[in-house]
């Protein structure tokens, strides 16, 4: 069964998910930081595949993106750094990244890697989800990758339903009208947007992301959702981190507790 | 009508094009793409854009017969007076139709990006008309060596951004308006400079740009007693002038559509715009297109003496022509480029912007019968250009 629709089974509320960009700081610290994320406690992990123009993300990505470019990662680097990540990683893994260094790769090769390596579901946040049913919709399923697709506050109740309906794994609310990058704070409208959502009854369950970044924003989120993303504000912990492993195990567990 | 050409109920021009967008934007690219194309169509947009086009631009802009650069190259050449529209350059055909776009969708402000500034100030011009706030991006690597535009920007009341990212020139510019447009969604209209983006823009843009060969048609016709050349020549960045000066002949296949574009150092020096020549399918600013990337699919930071050219992706129509072999793509060189601003200044007494002086330039580099009648798009003044003209210094 896949690791994602497993985790959702046991456990719906508090669901920690951490994104953090591969090849950064450092080219070889993919994997160490996989495996503080685990031994710290947090259920899903989401690695994200640098890329030239992250045209979702704030300052804060761009900038882990052009770092780990700079450190020679790439698409077939990464696979090469998880070829054995299942020997030391056993809850979810998702890899969220632009459509073009994919499709360069060849999206049957790559779904196909996926596979092989143990990776649980995608987050492409520039596949429109006409183009996923035309075109990849049916290659996901092939190689058992769940799909998340993105919604905001501007997504509509009836796009909000095709979504649902197509999507598996779980559905990833983009918290406000933003791109990537730690805000403070969740302010009144964007509480009412998440009930809004939260009274829909969705299918699929629903992780908080962007300007979640510490204990008060994570608490807040699960309220509402089944729990939620951090990016922006542990990438910023990991850059000036001198003991990766002990500060990620010291920052996750703060947000947690 | 454009039946090859046309692009199809998926926003695709054969391969290419789409809207490959976050799902942050979908409400905003759906909102314009179920309205456009009715807005377009009636009767009170057609009514503003008509009158703009003529009282405010220029409009039509003169077909002007260029005798002394004609005996040059043997051939009836003529020039598509785009530089002699207000602002100085086609790009505002393109903005006075999106800034009323943008008002009959009842959007109250207006986000841009720029490369050589002649969007922006283009942008910044219609905004001022209207009233309308107005913030450009701009790789801080063009705000630099496009200064007056800048200037230009500012007296007219916009805000400039500079974008720090990548390369620092259109490309990211265009990354940073498009988050920008992420982050304010409601209000705000994204006035795209060329047919590049996300379904509909290069539609729409290629629309709003399309008076440029509707004029051609019938002044040839009065020139000439026919309304096709043998050949339309213009540069292409990401291909609105193009486009529009294509636009009316896509189904006349003997009218020949040539496309040049900026091979900056040369096409193999690794400092070069040239798309089709060095491109490969990818996506680019929300849409599949010919795209200049790494093997690992990171896009390629390109050269081009002319900021306006200096862009790693081409619209998708422009894709689409090359593919199917409607268009010829041509890669001129930086030098030859100034050579030929040079020669259409010492012929004619125009001096043409660095991306125009590319179409020009294209002269060279293709057959064509003797007497041929060629109309080459001018797509816009050299004025923005005096500090690169003065730099290369070879005049
Ligand atoms: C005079 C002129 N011509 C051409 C271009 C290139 O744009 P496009 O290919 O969209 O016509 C520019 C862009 O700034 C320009 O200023």
């Amino acid at each position: 069964m896949n690791r994602i629709d497993q985790l959702f089974q046991k456990k719906k509320e508090r669901v920690l998910s951490i994104y953090f960009t591969a090849g950064f700081p450092k080219l070889e610290d993919t994997l160490p930081i996989m495996e503080s994320i685990e031994a710290a406690g947090a259920d899903i992990i989401e690695i994200g595949v640098p890329y030239s123009d992250p045209i979702a993300d704030g300052p804060t990505i761009q900038d882990s993106n052009m770092i780990a470019l700079n450190n020679g990662m790439s698409l077939k680097k990464l696979f090469e750094q998880l070829q054995d990540m299942r020997k030391t990683v056993s809850i979810p893994v998702v890899l969220m990244g632009y459509l073009n260094p994919i499709i360069q790769y060849g999206m049957e090769n790559f779904c196909k890697k996926c596979q092989e390596l143990g990776i649980d579901g995608l987050i492409l946040p520039d596949l429109p989800m006409q183009q996923y049913l035309d075109e990849y919709k049916e290659l996901f399923n092939q190689y058992g990758l769940r799909n998340t697709f993105l919604i905001s506050p501007q997504t509509s109740e009836k796009r909000i339903r095709e979504i649902d309906e197509h999507s598996n794994g779980f559905i990833y609310m983009v918290s406000a009208h933003s791109i990537t990058g730690a805000r403070t704070g969740i302010s009144e409208e964007q509480i009412a947007y998440f009930q809004r959502v939260q009274s829909m009854g969705l299918k699929n369950p629903r992780l908080i992301g962007f300007g979640i970044s510490d204990a008060g924003t994570f608490y807040k989120a699960s309220l509402y959702g089944n729990g939620a993303i951090i990016g922006s504000a542990f990438i910023k912990k990991i850059k000036e981190s001198k003991d990766l492993k002990a500060d990620i195990l010291a920052y996750i567990r703060s947000v947690i507790s | 009508m454009n039946d090859m050409i046309r692009v199809d109920e998926k926003g695709f021009y054969g391969k290419f094009g789409g809207a490959y967008i976050p799902e942050m934007l979908h409400p905003n690219i759906e909102e314009l793409r179920d309205n456009y194309e009715q807005i377009m169509a009636s009767e009170a947009f057609q009514k503003e854009f008509r009158s703009l086009l003529k009282d405010y631009v220029g409009r039509p802009t003169p077909l002007y017969l260029a005798s002394r650069l004609s005996e040059k190259y043997g051939a009836k050449i003529y020039l598509k007076r785009e530089d002699l529209c207000h602002t100085g350059a086609h790009k505002v055909n393109n903005t006075v139709g999106q800034i009323i776009m943008a008002k009959m969708l009842g959007k109250k402000r207006i986000i841009a990006e720029t490369g050589a500034g002649q969007h922006g100030v283009a942008t910044a011009t219609v905004c001022a008309l209207m009233g309308m706030d107005c913030t450009v991006y701009m790789g801080a690597l063009d705000i630099q060596r496009q200064r007056p535009n800048v200037e230009r920007m500012k007296i007219l009341g916009a805000k400039v951004v500079p974008a720090t990212s990548g390369s620092q020139t259109l490309k990211d510019a265009t990354n940073e308006a498009m988050r920008q447009w992420i982050n304010n969604p409601v209000d705000t209209h994204y006035i795209i400079g060329s047919v590049v983006g996300p379904h509909p823009y290069p539609e729409m843009v290629a629309r709003f740009q399309s008076v440029i060969s509707e004029e051609m048609k019938w002044q040839l016709l009065e020139k000439e007693g026919r309304e096709n050349p043998d050949l339309v020549i213009a540069c292409v960045g990401g291909g609105s002038n193009a486009a529009g000066a294509f636009y009316h002949y896509y189904n006349s296949p003997e009218v020949r559509l040539i496309a040049a574009e900026a091979a900056g150092l040369g096409v193999s020096s690794g400092k070069s715009a040239a798309t089709t020549a060095l491109g490969t399918p990818g996506i680019l600013h929300g849409s599949k297109t010919l795209l200049m990337q790494t093997e690992d699919g990171q896009v390629v930071e390109p050269h081009s003496i002319s900021a306006g050219l200096d862009y790693p992706g081409i619209g998708p129509v422009h894709a689409h022509l090359f593919d199917i072999g409607r268009g010829e793509f041509v890669a001129v060189e930086d030098e030859d480029a100034m050579k030929a601003g040079i020669e259409l200044s010492r012929l004619e007494g125009i001096i043409p912007a660095i991306e125009t002086a590319h179409a020009l330039h294209a002269l060279n580099m293709i057959e064509y019968q003797k007497d041929a009648v060629i109309v080459i798009n001018l797509s816009g003044r050299g004025d923005k250009d005096l500090d690169t003209y003065i730099k290369w210094g070879g005049y």
